[in-house]
């Protein structure tokens, strides 16, 4: 060992090093093939996709409600779906969710969950989250103990049994109060509730859950204008930070969602019929034809 | 953001450590110095014929009826609380029975009809030896342990296959039918070692104590209200926390409460089997005070009338199904000395009336406004 | 027993030499006195030669009429005595003896006239001596049993004696003989052969002989084993064309209403009853017509449940809809009340319904299969009914009101169906068909108050089997769990073999929830 071949040495160490942290992209780099660690159960978005539908073919007694159905959705993208009815929009979320099983296809949370092969809790423990068509809250507990049980906490029966609320998940629980402005209804019966708070309050449980991806069922549906408005600032301030696969009707609201930089997905009879820019879609021939009319 | 302040109710609710509120508290204090003070008075101190004495009889009787309302508390749990309606769970209550039946079967000794070491039952089959299902039958504490671990496997097993093919509704309770009948059946076989259609019977001793005395029906009476008190803290315990909550979520909105992140399985199996472990232990206090048991206690009809218990007095109340199961035990006891044949009638009737006109029970009629005028309002309303 | 083969081979040739000839007095003589060994040998040699005037002769010493002197045999009847042999008037001479015959004696007398209706010429008097004579076959009888062999035209009869043959043949000293026996009863299907080769078996100390009779056994074994086959079978489809019945009207109100009726089985009582008063009405009234009863029976209990039911749904159902659980309770409590309510009016004791004389009896399809009438009648009745509602579902208006109004009750109301009374007519049909199968418990099984309470477990078994809105799956289910039944009872006792059946079916609906026919489809809530 020569101070030469040391200085050559640091010199190397130091360029090595230079290369790595330069090396790093939004999908980890020339580093991100080899040797990272993945935490089984958790989601790896490091490829940059969220989710991944291949070929999903789902069919009830003959009737096929999702025929080879192929959907990339990226990492902190907010996807629109739209479609007519019976297109196979409320399926596919079930076959994502697990209360479907395919009949054949593949479905992928991330690079390493096959979705196909846990059950629905442990979909939703895996950071998917879903709201229903229709509102689905817990019509006996108030608004407060809904939140509360929607908290991304332990969700054993034995933490269940001795768990105490503490200060910081207070506070969050405010904090959802606050952005889905039930606050001072906290303590009502949620089965009080009218449609569209019972309709926030789902996603108010959703917010809770922190979910990395959120699946949301026609969210404003029996929603005012400004409700309908509110939502979409919700939406577009998660966006990013988590997923989001929208279904709607309301084409003024996936104007909102899309801000006319966003893709959006047509879906007929159970496969993909088109997919682009609102503006591109709405001009389509063949969706024009099935869907939007003339 | 400024995270924002929580209505003080909110807040205030969840520091709250203490269980039932200082009415509450007083309201249990008084019910055990009732029954582990007064009662022991008014029956061995106060004599015969005074007008404050409380006969044998009433003793007996209110100690069976607690032990009812123990099965109704635990149905409540499932029922009210979490939506599963058991129509099997006098099995539970039977086989807690039996088995401290078995243990006082054995405590008779040489004392039986056949001056044997074995029951009178197995000298009148021939068999020469004990079945290996008695092997315990002589040691209290290995007895008590099976009361409880019996009892609770089966019904760990059941609810772990009934459950996890996501058996619900109706469906299950008809499979529970099914299988406290077929129990039923195999119990009243002589070859099973059960007694046959004759059960259990003429028992002389518990630990030694004689068992026909009036301390013993005392302190078995104090034993099973304490015990009935001591259910009710515990349940009331499990209801107020998140678990609670999460099993009402359960009740409500099954799908959801899946795509939240819970896994009902859990939770519905440990509720299920803490209840069944609840009236084992009923059935266990129950056979030394009315000195037999027999497979009818097996019987479906036995369970149905457990969820009427817990119905009339009001589902999802606790205090409410202990209410019930004396208001109709009471009744029964009433219409069977002085009109037999109506009995029935009265019970079909209540059945009626209660899912009609009374959805929340008596607790629930105390609490609604409107009276009863409201009720015929509300329950005539279209239904479309 | 080689000092009795002697005379039988003489009396066997000469029965094959020597045609049938008239009885001597001599030979009277010997059959009315004498110790028992002899006159039994001179009897079997009387029967061997067949002569018709032996029949009266034997009859009257079967009747304690005949007194022996001087080595004859007078016939004494109303003081007057007659020759034995001849039939001719004669005077009783002072020292005559009353014959007295004890117990093998009269086996052997009785086993003779049988014999001698072998050879009688009325074909259905041959039947009746050969039937008489298969528990009686011994080989004094031999000669004249292969003598009605040979003599024999028609080919049924003559199977028989061939058989009755080998069955004496089998305790023959001869092993040849045994065998050969053996061989020819392998081609019986007679229970009672199926014992005598057993009890042969036992005794046997020949092994060659005892392969031989081990064959025949195994023969005959496989051949009463298709009749005990079918013997299950039978009862399994009997059995399950009650449960059918019992799980049709089930099948109606809850699979397609949704109404868990746990009155069902009273329901089915009050059919039942409902019979019971006809057939009394009858026995009153009409007692030369009570053997249609029946007919009347019929429609009166399915309209009786009918009603009931249909008052039932009006005052209580209705207000229930949606709510299955608070419908089970309720229902239950009118189980109670309707119980208590019949035994008020007829007694908690059972009532006896008789089977119509057409009903009695039975049709015996095989050696060891009898199939009872009534359980046949109840097959037919239920495939009637079960047609006749298809029918009912499928084809009429109401049957289109009710499946739309079950299907989708908002729906229905908007275009113009009164849905309550639709409601109404759907509920009393299934409660009248619950009348129906009461009406056919009637007639194989115990009437009483708690009839109902021994089918509710087993009809709703068979509607979770089924599947709920399916007939298909009701029929199969119902026809499945009692054969599943009776082939487990055959194999581990009833009470087991139900136990069995009730874990079996627990644990299937476990893996299939839906049970074997389920309505598949994209619901919501599954």
């Amino acid at each position: 060992m020569t101070p030469e071949l040391m200085e050559e040495g640091a010199k190397r160490l130091e360029a090595y090093a230079l290369k790595r942290a330069s090396a790093a992209t939004a999908s980890g780099g020339r580093e991100a093939a080899y040797g990272r660690p993945t935490r089984w159960g958790e989601a790896d978005f490091s490829h940059g996709v969220a989710l991944y539908l291949d070929d999903i073919t789902v069919s009830f007694d003959g009737f096929k409600a999702l025929n080879a159905l192929t959907l990339t959705v990226n990492v902190g993208e907010l996807r629109c779906i739209i479609g007519p009815n019976g297109a196979g929009k409320t399926t596919m979320m079930d076959c994502i969710t697990g209360k479907t099983r395919p009949d054949s296809g593949k479905a992928f949370f991330g690079s390493t969950i096959d979705l196909l092969r846990l059950t629905e809790p442990e979909i939703a423990q895996a950071g998917i989250g879903r709201k229903f068509q229709k509102p689905t809250v817990y019509e006996e507990l108030s608004v407060f103990e809904n939140l509360e049980l929607a908290l991304a906490a332990d969700r054993r029966v034995r933490a269940s049994l001795f768990s105490r609320l503490t200060g910081t998940q207070l506070d969050r629980i405010g904090e959802v109060l606050q952005t889905i402005h039930l606050l001072p209804e906290a303590q009502r019966t949620a089965g009080l509730l009218s449609h569209g708070q019972k309709q926030w309050l789902e996603i108010g449980m959703l917010l809770m859950q922190d979910p990395k991806l959120l699946l949301l069922d026609e969210p404003v549906a029996g929603m005012t204008d400004e409700e309908t408005e509110r939502t979409a600032e919700l939406f577009l301030s998660l966006e990013g930070k988590h997923s989001l696969v929208v279904v709607e009707h309301d084409m003024k609201f996936v104007d909102q969602l899309t801000e006319g930089r966003k893709k959006v997905t047509v879906l007929h009879e159970g496969s993909v019929l088109a997919e682009g820019l609102l503006a591109d879609v709405q001009n389509n021939d063949k969706v024009v034809e099935v869907y939007l009319g003339r | 953001m400024k995270t924002p302040d929580l209505p003080m109710s909110v807040v205030l609710e969840q520091k709250r450590g203490l269980l039932l509120g200082p009415k509450g508290w007083s309201a249990v204090l008084a019910a055990v110095l009732v029954i582990a003070v007064l009662v022991p008075v008014l029956n061995l101190v106060v004599p015969d014929g005074h007008a404050l004495h409380l006969s044998d009889y009433a003793v007996t009787l209110t100690g069976k009826i607690i032990c009812y309302a123990i099965c109704a508390l635990a149905m409540d749990l499932i029922w009210g609380y979490t939506g599963i309606l058991s129509l099997g769970h006098g099995l539970f209550f039977a086989l807690g029975g039996y088995g401290m039946g078995m243990y006082l079967m054995r405590q008779i000794g040489t004392d039986g009809n056949y001056k044997s070491e074995l029951p009178d039952f197995m000298v009148f089959l021939n068999w020469q030896a004990l079945p290996w299902h008695w092997a315990l039958s002589d040691l209290f504490i290995a007895q008590a342990l099976l009361i409880v671990l019996v009892p609770g496997a089966l019904a760990f097993v059941f609810g772990w296959f009934a459950f996890r093919s996501r058996i619900k509704g109706v469906y299950f309770s008809i499979i529970t039918t099914a299988m406290t009948f077929a129990a039923m059946l195999l119990f009243f076989r002589n070859e099973t070692g059960f007694g046959g259609n004759n059960g259990f019977t003429d028992f002389k001793r518990i630990l030694g104590v004689p068992i026909a005395t009036g301390q013993m029906r005392v302190l078995l009476f104090v034993i099973s209200g304490l015990v009935l008190v001591a259910f009710y803290l515990m349940a009331r315990a499990i209801v107020n926390s998140k678990y609670g909550r999460v099993l009402q979520a359960i009740r409500d909105a099954e799908t959801r409460v899946m795509f939240t992140g819970y896994s009902p399985l859990a939770y519905k199996l440990s509720i299920w089997t803490l209840s069944a472990v609840m009236c084992a232990v009923a059935g266990a206090l129950y056979v030394p005070q009315v000195g037999i048991i027999n497979p009818s206690e097996m019987s479906p009809a036995a369970s149905i009338e457990i969820a009427i218990w817990t119905a009339v007095g009001g589902r999802a109340t606790l205090i409410g199904p202990i209410v019930g199961a004396f208001f109709v035990n009471g009744a029964k006891s009433w219409f069977t000395v002085a009109f037999p044949e109506f009995w029935l009638y009265f019970l079909g009737a209540l059945f009626i009336a209660v899912t009609l006109f009374l959805p929340n029970g008596i607790i629930g009629l105390l609490r609604r406004p409107g009276g009863i005028a409201g009720l015929f309002r509300r329950a005539t309303e279209k239904r479309t | 027993m080689n000092f009795r083969v002697a005379p039988l081979l003489l009396a066997w040739l000469l029965c094959l030499f020597v045609p049938a000839h008239a009885l001597t007095p001599e030979e009277a003589g010997k059959i009315a006195a004498g110790d028992s060994d002899e006159r039994i040998t001179a009897l079997n040699a009387a029967v061997t030669a067949g002569d018709p005037a032996l029949v009266p002769f034997v009859r009257a010493l079967l009747d304690d009429e005949v007194k022996t002197a001087g080595g004859k045999a007078y016939i004494v009847k109303d003081g007057k005595a007659v020759e034995a042999a001849t039939g001719a008037a004669a005077t009783l001479p002072a020292d005559a003896e009353d014959v007295v015959n004890n117990n093998r004696m009269r086996r052997e007398l009785d086993a003779a006239v049988a014999a001698l209706g072998l050879v009688s010429t009325d074909r259905a008097a041959r039947a009746k001596a050969i039937a008489d004579l298969k528990d009686q076959a011994d080989e004094g009888k031999l000669p004249l049993i292969e003598k009605a062999e040979k003599a024999e035209t028609d080919a049924v009869l003559k199977a028989q004696l061939a058989l009755l043959r080998a069955a004496v043949l089998i305790s023959s000293d001869d092993a040849a003989k045994r065998i050969a026996a053996a061989k020819a009863l392998s081609g019986s299907s007679e229970p009672a052969t199926r014992s005598l080769l057993l009890e042969r078996l036992n005794a046997e100390s020949d092994p060659a002989v005892k392969a031989a009779i081990q064959a025949a056994l195994d023969s005959v074994q496989s051949q009463l084993a298709w009749g005990e086959k079918l013997g299950v079978l039978f009862t399994g489809a009997s059995l399950g064309s009650i449960l059918l019945l019992v799980a049709l009207g089930l099948a109606i109100t809850y699979g397609l209403m949704g109404v868990i009726n746990m009155a069902h089985g009273e329901l089915m009582m009050i059919g039942a009853y409902a019979t019971y008063v006809v057939q009394n009405l009858f026995k009153a009234h009409l007692p030369g017509a009570f053997d249609w009863y029946i007919v009347v029976a019929i429609p009166v209990a399915f309209f009786t449940s009918a009603l009931v039911g249909a008052v039932l749904e009006r005052s209580v159902i209705r207000w229930l809809y949606g709510r299955p659980l608070e419908t089970l309770l309720a229902t239950w409590g009118i189980s109670l009340v309707l119980m208590q309510a019949v035994r008020t009016m007829f007694g908690a004791q059972n009532v006896g319904v008789e089977n119509p004389s057409w009903m009695s009896g039975g049709v015996q399809v095989l050696p060891n299969l009898v199939l009872p009438y009534n359980r046949i009648a109840i097959l037919v009745f239920a495939a009637l009914v079960l047609i006749g509602m298809a029918l009912l579902i499928s084809r009429t208006r109401l049957g289109l009101f009710v499946r739309g109004v079950t299907q989708n009750r908002r729906m229905a109301s908007c275009v113009g169906v009164n849905t309550a009374r639709v409601d109404m007519y759907a509920f009393s049909l299934g409660a009248g068909i619950a009348g129906l199968a009461g009406c056919a418990l009637s007639q194989v099984g115990n009437v009483g108050p708690d009839l109902g309470q021994g089918y509710i477990v087993d009809s709703f078994m068979v509607v979770v089997l089924g599947g709920v809105g399916q007939l298909a799956g009701t029929v199969y289910a119902a026809l499945g769990l009692g054969i599943l039944n009776k082939l487990l009872e055959g194999w581990a006792g009833a009470v087991l073999a139900k136990i069995m059946v009730l874990v079996f079916i627990v644990v299937f609906i476990q893996k299939r929830p839906q049970g074997l026919f389920a309505v598949k489809g994209r619901s919501a809530e599954a």
